[in-house]
């Protein structure tokens, strides 16, 4: 029993860090429908942002903080000086977005090396706390309580701000958001950088307990492809309910049917795609 | 230009480059007295692009340090990327071998990558040598020749040791093994397991877990539950620098003693790591805290070149250019004698390796080593590293077993681990 809830609390905590990245994802996808495969390539670039940033000032606040901002502001430079100019075409923004995160990996290999860092993480959360007779590492139960509240935060911004108004008008309907008047372009520009933003935060999260190396980023972009495709792009329960299952299968799976570790998750999400093509909370445009 | 005077001079276009092309497939008959010609391969991109430095970096470091000659004539290296890819080194290694007409290959990090070459200089006797790679068959079921693990060590040679020390000296009585799902993992464990199960020892489980694990937490929680007296990690690069990490902050360091195969607690994964990786016990030839003056020689060395202390790969590429030399040496320089220049290779007796201990080859190729039990230290100045135990003297490819019989058992897989059932 106690077994059982061990592992459920891995999958949730591994759940937690995927829905922080995944979610940077879904917004960026489900508005502009870009699916950006350098998503994963600013992980790891908010991840080693982060470190340096940690390694200087010993404080985590800081790193994330800064890996936010550093990254958001390269997702500033792709929207404005890239994307832009392929919009509508998913072919050109495929390959631009693929293209891209090979640039940042390589660039990430030649300055920081192909040795695996940890970004460190304040004393108080380091080690593991005893909860009941259940004995568990602290920095994960900390990794859960924040992706609640980037949940939450994320919650109230879409649906009592303008700017969440605006993102929640257009993912249904970008023509007509700017027919009426609105720049949607700004509207792009803010989404990408937040998005861009979440997936810099969650580098440095992650990198704290899975570590940064050079192909760090396409493998947490393949659970956030496949936490978005379950959830469905564009909406935020979605990829909780998505990250939730991802996590699980993959930690259940490696129990249970330790040498089909990576078909438990991609046959299940095959399967659930025949049926809803859209996934599971996903709306025609 | 008619369709006529087109084909004609077309045709002399062809036949004039034909004659030029055939230049510089020809070998000049005595190239000696020219320069020798090394191919170094090495991961320089890919997963594994940092142990593939730290290769070029300490091959080079030889011969940085005595001089780019042999018997009077020039030592070229030409290195070339393998990208941590079969098809890729294949690839490289067709283009040093013909276009760059080198003398001999060295090189090679993964295990699949030196697979690819080995196939390859099988059919053209280009001597190939491989201080990284250490699949077990190289030197054992599958023996090529001209394929030379000069400096290096089969995987199945370490765990030994090791497993003699968790039972005899530790009391070690159950054991837990965790390991990458590959031939490396098969072959490091079935070391450990048939040895520790012959001594009388419990195998209680095997975790095999897919290369690049995120999240080690359902085999930490398994494990945990399993209550073994030890764990035998195999781990290599970013997986054993996020094993060890997990293992201590899901507080299994301090309660379940940890052992590991060398890439565990290599340089290339603690010198980023902190006081998680304090204790680990491991089995290697090389160990970079060991007081044996050639190796605090070499150390300081290497420290002071690139500024951090050398892994298992600058190390054994060090000592693999140095086997060259010697080698090389031994022949006067005259490696275009492929076979003389082999048994050259064969019977060097390193003296002055940064070991301290004279090494030599077995009859299959393989070196003969002092293997050290190693432990995971704090040094003064806070960096970890990995200082002797003990030392168990001249381990072979095959322990304490008869290598005739040896070669008759299946190769280690994952099926089979040569555990004797209690």
């Amino acid at each position: 029993m106690s077994m059982t809830v061990f592992q459920a609390m891995n999958g949730a905590t591994f759940a937690a860090l995927l829905f922080i990245v995944a979610s940077g994802f879904t917004l960026i996808f489900g508005l502009m429908r870009i699916v950006n495969l350098a998503h994963g390539a600013l992980y790891l670039m908010g991840g080693y942002f982060g470190l340096v940033v940690a390694h200087r000032t010993d404080s985590f606040t800081l790193a994330l903080a800064a890996a936010a901002l550093a990254v958001a502001a390269i997702g500033f430079g792709t929207y404005t000086l890239l994307l832009r100019f392929v919009g509508g075409n998913v072919l050109r923004q495929v390959l631009l977005t693929l293209g891209l995160a090979l640039v940042l990996d390589d660039l990430a290999l030649v300055i920081w090396g192909g040795d695996a860092f940890t970004v460190p993480i304040p004393e108080a959360l380091r080690g593991p706390v005893q909860v009941g007779s259940l004995v568990y590492p602290k920095y994960r139960l900390f990794l859960l309580l924040f992706s609640v509240a980037v949940f939450i935060g994320l919650a109230l911004l879409l649906r009592h701000t303008r700017l969440g108004a605006l993102i929640r008008a257009g993912v249904d309907d970008a023509e007509m958001v700017d027919a009426m008047g609105i720049d949607i372009q700004r509207v792009f520009v803010y989404t990408f950088m937040l998005g861009a933003a979440l997936a810099g935060i969650g580098g440095v999260l992650g990198g704290a307990f899975l570590t940064l190396y050079p192909t760090a980023d396409s493998d947490i972009l393949v659970f956030s492809l496949a936490v978005v495709i379950i959830g469905g792009r564009g909406s935020l329960a979605g990829t909780a309910i998505g990250s939730l299952f991802v996590g699980m299968l993959a930690t259940f799976g490696q129990v249970w049917f330790p040498e089909l570790a990576y078909f438990v998750i991609f046959g299940p999400m095959a399967l659930l795609l025949a049926f809803r093509p859209l996934g599971l909370f996903g709306r025609t445009a | 230009m008619n369709r006529r005077k087109f084909l004609s001079s077309a045709s002399a276009v062809v036949a004039a480059n034909a004659v030029t092309a055939v230049g510089p497939f020809v070998r000049p008959a005595s190239a000696q007295g020219g320069p020798i010609r090394i191919g170094l391969l090495a991961p320089l991109t890919g997963v594994v692009a940092a142990g593939g430095k730290e290769m070029v970096e300490g091959f080079n470091l030889y011969w940085d340090q005595h001089g780019k000659k042999v018997a009077g004539r020039e030592i070229e290296i030409i290195v070339e990327d393998d990208a941590s890819n079969p098809d890729t080194a294949l690839q490289k290694a067709r283009r040093l071998v013909e276009q760059r007409n080198v003398n001999m290959l060295i090189g090679d990090l993964l295990a699949n990558t030196g697979l690819a070459v080995a196939e390859y200089v099988k059919g053209n006797g280009v001597p190939y040598f491989i201080p990284i790679i250490a699949a077990d068959d190289l030197t054992q079921r599958k023996r090529i020749p001209n394929v030379i693990r000069i400096a290096g060590y089969s995987a199945s040679q370490m765990p030994r040791p090791l497993a003699d020390y968790a039972y005899h000296k530790k009391g070690y009585r159950k054991v837990v093994t965790i390991s990458q799902d590959y031939t490396f993992g098969y072959e490091q464990c079935g070391g450990f397991c048939q040895t520790f199960s012959e001594n009388g020892g419990q195998v209680l489980h095997q975790f095999w877990q897919p290369l690049n694990t995120a999240d080690f937490s359902p085999y930490l929680a398994q494990i945990q539950s399993l209550k073994p007296d030890v764990v035998y990690a195999m781990e290599t690069g970013a997986d054993a620098n996020r094993f060890i990490q997990q293992y201590a902050n899901f507080g299994l360091k301090g309660k379940i003693p940890m052992l590991g195969c060398m890439n565990l607690t290599d340089q290339s994964v603690i010198r980023t790591l902190g006081a998680e990786c304090d204790g680990i016990v491991s089995s290697a030839q090389f160990c970079e805290g060991s007081t044996a003056p050639a190796t605090e020689k070499f150390v300081a060395e290497y420290e002071k070149a690139f500024n951090k202390l050398p892994s298992l790969y600058g190390f054994s590429m060090y000592s693999g250019a140095m086997w060259l030399d010697a080698g090389m040496k031994a022949v006067n320089g005259n490696v275009e004698d492929r076979p003389k220049f082999l048994a050259a290779i064969r019977k060097v007796v390193l003296n002055d390796s940064p070991l301290g201990r004279p090494v030599r080859l077995d009859d299959y190729g393989n070196p003969i080593y002092d293997v050290y039990i190693r432990e995971v230290k704090r040094r003064p100045d806070g960096k970890y590293w990995n200082v002797p135990l003990e030392t168990v003297p001249n381990v072979s490819q095959f322990g304490k077993y008869d290598p005739e019989t040896y070669l008759k058992q299946a190769s280690y897989s994952r099926t089979f681990q040569g555990i004797k059932k209690s």
